[in-house]
């Protein structure tokens, strides 16, 4: 899933700072499981919102809706109702992807609040971590299901650099050293001589390039 | 500021507090008549957006009671109470009402004078800190805002 | 053609002896030029860094040209850190252009470690790809792309560093084979404290042939005092210094002669060691001692390359 996490109060405050009435927009997907934009976060961060407000004699009014997804129009749609006039400004606690799906369809200011992190797991209740790198094109099959993009600190290919020790990262003794992690994976399935394979530079073409990527599917398109 | 008559909202888990003050009532215990009591299923379920409406409605402070840690009828609900606490507390620092209005206290049932002690001391305490700067500023109408979709 | 003045000195079987500069954090190239002219008699050639740990210095393709006008032979090293392919092609075409013969291919200390912590790095390819790049460069005469050069290609001695030193210990060697296999044809190592795990390092490189595939130049650091030395152990990653150095350098009246008499007696060591090409001399801050280490290692004076 993507992994978010609430920008700081004041900061969202600050986003918000000339409006009368917002409309504070959760999101049931993604970060409604990792606890950073479903309805309950939603809930708090209005509250949040309206007694920082209240305290600066600024009164401030709220209106929560949690949408199923903010990144299917089908979903967004489901907020016509609520875009009223009077909201001066639309708080979404999507990831970046629902903010922009917000500003698309409504012609309102759209302010986040949260911060996208990363495509991860939870690893332990209330910890997440990052595990895709969204790369465009997997090679876990050459690694033994280990990314070496996103969980090696310099994205090596044909690693560990001179930095590995004692299994860690040289960059953080907490990170564990992904190509220590390939190594010990490898040797334990018998598949080291697979390591010797000299890999190629890889076509970043497929990844972050140029615009956005998009994938179409031919036989699930309704012609118009 | 001493005849500020704090209002203040205690969040009282069913199998602790909520029959400590049973029994304070029943001993005739005095406590300040400022407390409003609220029923909880359990501590763990005073959530933060509770604590911090509270506010916004106009408490000059809040506590929440829960059973002595290891006694929680739900296991573990007490120390997830302690950890929301926490964290609302770092919030009302964040916004300026200040962390210190809001407290939390582990108590069992048969402890009716000690909920009548924490009502006196957190009541001396809000007294000492005066009225929420929520209550001081102008345009204090909540305005209840609908929720779900 | 071979115009790297190292790989002659190499291919002839003479013991190299290679020096390290680490040009300067502002645009004044005196000190390199003052370093080059010590140095160019008692080292073979000077590795010029390329922004080491991630500090922004003067360039070390630029710094390279200093140590040529200074009558040195400069070994460029490049990190994939801050550029990417076409970047690095660029600067690999320019810095033959200017007389550049030696390059060190090498991922580069993370941003974290330096003064842009913040900067975004590149990692485009990775040091073994950059590896490949070079030698498909100078032996096929393409580009990454495979395009052909139609022109002057650019012919570098290339070189590789490997770490003895970082785990996992056994895969270490099976990733300089995957280095020469790549196409290093120098190796230039970490530097060498724990010199029975380097023996076992050494071993293993003889049982797979890969000292006849490349040459080996064992990297050795002279420490100025104690706590010098309890600063690589605690905080260079990929680093193993013995507490013998640690008090050896502790209980010494001199620490800086102690220091030299460590080093001198690791190159005596090393080259006993089968398979070991040359030394190459990191001072790091403490270029002049380079001369005096040389000599006492009885590798003074250097031999001449036509």
């Amino acid at each position: 899933m993507i992994i978010a996490e609430g920008k700081p109060l004041v900061e969202v405050a600050g986003l918000i700072k000339d409006a009368k009435k917002v409309l504070v927009v959760g999101c049931g997907g993604c970060v409604t499981v990792c606890l950073a934009g479903g309805e309950k976060e939603t809930g708090i961060l209005a509250a949040e919102l309206r007694l920082l407000r209240k305290k600066e004699g600024n009164p401030l009014e709220t209106v929560e809706v949690t949408l199923t997804r903010q990144c299917d129009p089908e979903y967004v749609e489901m907020l016509n109702k609520y875009v009223t006039d009077d909201v001066d400004v639309i708080v979404s606690l999507a990831c970046g992807v629902g903010v922009q799906f917000l500003a698309e369809r409504y012609n309102k200011w759209v302010v986040p609040a949260l911060n996208t992190k990363f495509a991860g797991g939870t690893v332990a209740h209330g910890v997440w971590e990052e595990r895709c790198g969204l790369c465009g094109e997997c090679i876990l099959y050459k690694t033994g299901g280990i990314c070496p993009i996103i969980r090696c600190s310099k994205s090596i290919l044909n690693g560990p650099c001179g930095g590995s020790q004692g299994g860690k990262c040289e960059v953080n003794p907490e990170t564990p050293c992904a190509w220590q992690l390939i190594y010990d994976r490898m040797q334990a399935l018998g598949k080291l001589e697979l390591l010797m394979e000299i890999q190629p530079p890889k076509d970043w073409s497929k990844s972050r390039d140029g615009g956005p990527r998009k994938v179409v599917r031919e036989d699930v398109t309704i012609d118009g | 500021m001493a005849d500020f008559e704090p209002k203040i909202i205690a969040f009282c888990c069913f199998y602790c507090a909520y029959s400590a003050a049973d029994l304070a009532g029943s001993m005739r215990l005095q406590y300040p008549a400022n407390i409003r009591v609220i029923e909880m299923p359990c501590s763990g379920k005073t959530d933060i957006r509770v604590l911090l409406e509270a506010f916004e409605d106009g408490a000059d402070g809040v506590y929440v009671l829960g059973c002595m840690e290891g006694d929680c009828h739900f296991l573990k609900g007490n120390f997830r109470a302690k950890r929301r606490v926490r964290e609302a507390k770092k919030i009302l620092d964040e916004i300026g009402i200040g962390g210190e209005r809001l407290e939390m206290y582990n108590l069992s049932a048969a402890m009716g004078p000690r909920f009548a002690e924490i009502a006196r001391e957190f009541t001396d305490h809000i007294r000492k800190l005066g009225p929420s700067p929520v209550k001081l500023k102008p345009g204090t109408a909540t305005e209840k805002a609908p929720t779900g979709q | 053609m071979v115009e790297s003045k190292i790989a002659k000195i190499l291919s002839k079987g003479q013991f190299l002896v290679s020096g390290e500069i680490g040009p300067p954090k502002h645009a004044d190239p005196s000190e390199i030029k003052k370093h080059a002219t010590l140095l160019k008699d008692y080292v073979d050639a000077m590795n010029l860094t390329d922004n080491q740990t991630a500090i922004v210095r003067l360039s070390s393709i630029a710094a390279g040209v200093h140590v040529l006008q200074a009558g040195g032979e400069p070994i460029i090293q490049m990190t994939v850190r801050d550029r990417n392919r076409i970047a690095i092609q660029s600067d690999l075409l320019g810095a033959y252009s200017l007389g550049m013969r030696n390059i060190l291919c090498l991922s580069g200390d993370h941003q974290s470690f330096g003064n842009h912590p913040t900067a975004k790095n590149v990692h485009d390819v990775d040091s073994l790809q950059l590896i490949r790049i070079v030698k498909d460069l100078r032996d096929e005469k393409k580009f990454a792309c495979g395009e052909e050069i139609k022109g002057q290609e650019p012919r570098f001695f290339i070189g590789a560093a490997a770490n003895p030193f970082a785990d996992p210990f056994e895969f270490r060697v099976m990733r300089l084979e995957k280095k020469i296999n790549a196409g290093a044809d120098f190796i230039q190592t970490q530097c060498i404290f724990d010199m029975e795990r380097f023996e076992r390092f050494m071993a293993l490189v003889r049982e797979r042939g890969l000292h006849k595939r490349a040459k080996i130049i064992a990297g050795v650091t002279p420490l100025k005092s104690a706590r010098a030395a309890k600063y690589m152990q605690q905080s260079v990653a990929g680093m193993i210094v013995p507490d013998e150095i640690i008090n050896r350098l502790e209980k010494a009246s001199d620490p800086k002669a102690e220091g030299v008499a460590i080093c001198v007696e690791q190159i005596k060591h090393l080259r006993t060691i089968e398979g070991v090409a040359g030394v190459h001399i990191m001072a790091v801050m403490w270029e002049d001692i380079i001369p005096t280490i040389v000599k006492e290692a009885g590798l003074y004076p250097r031999p001449k390359v036509e």
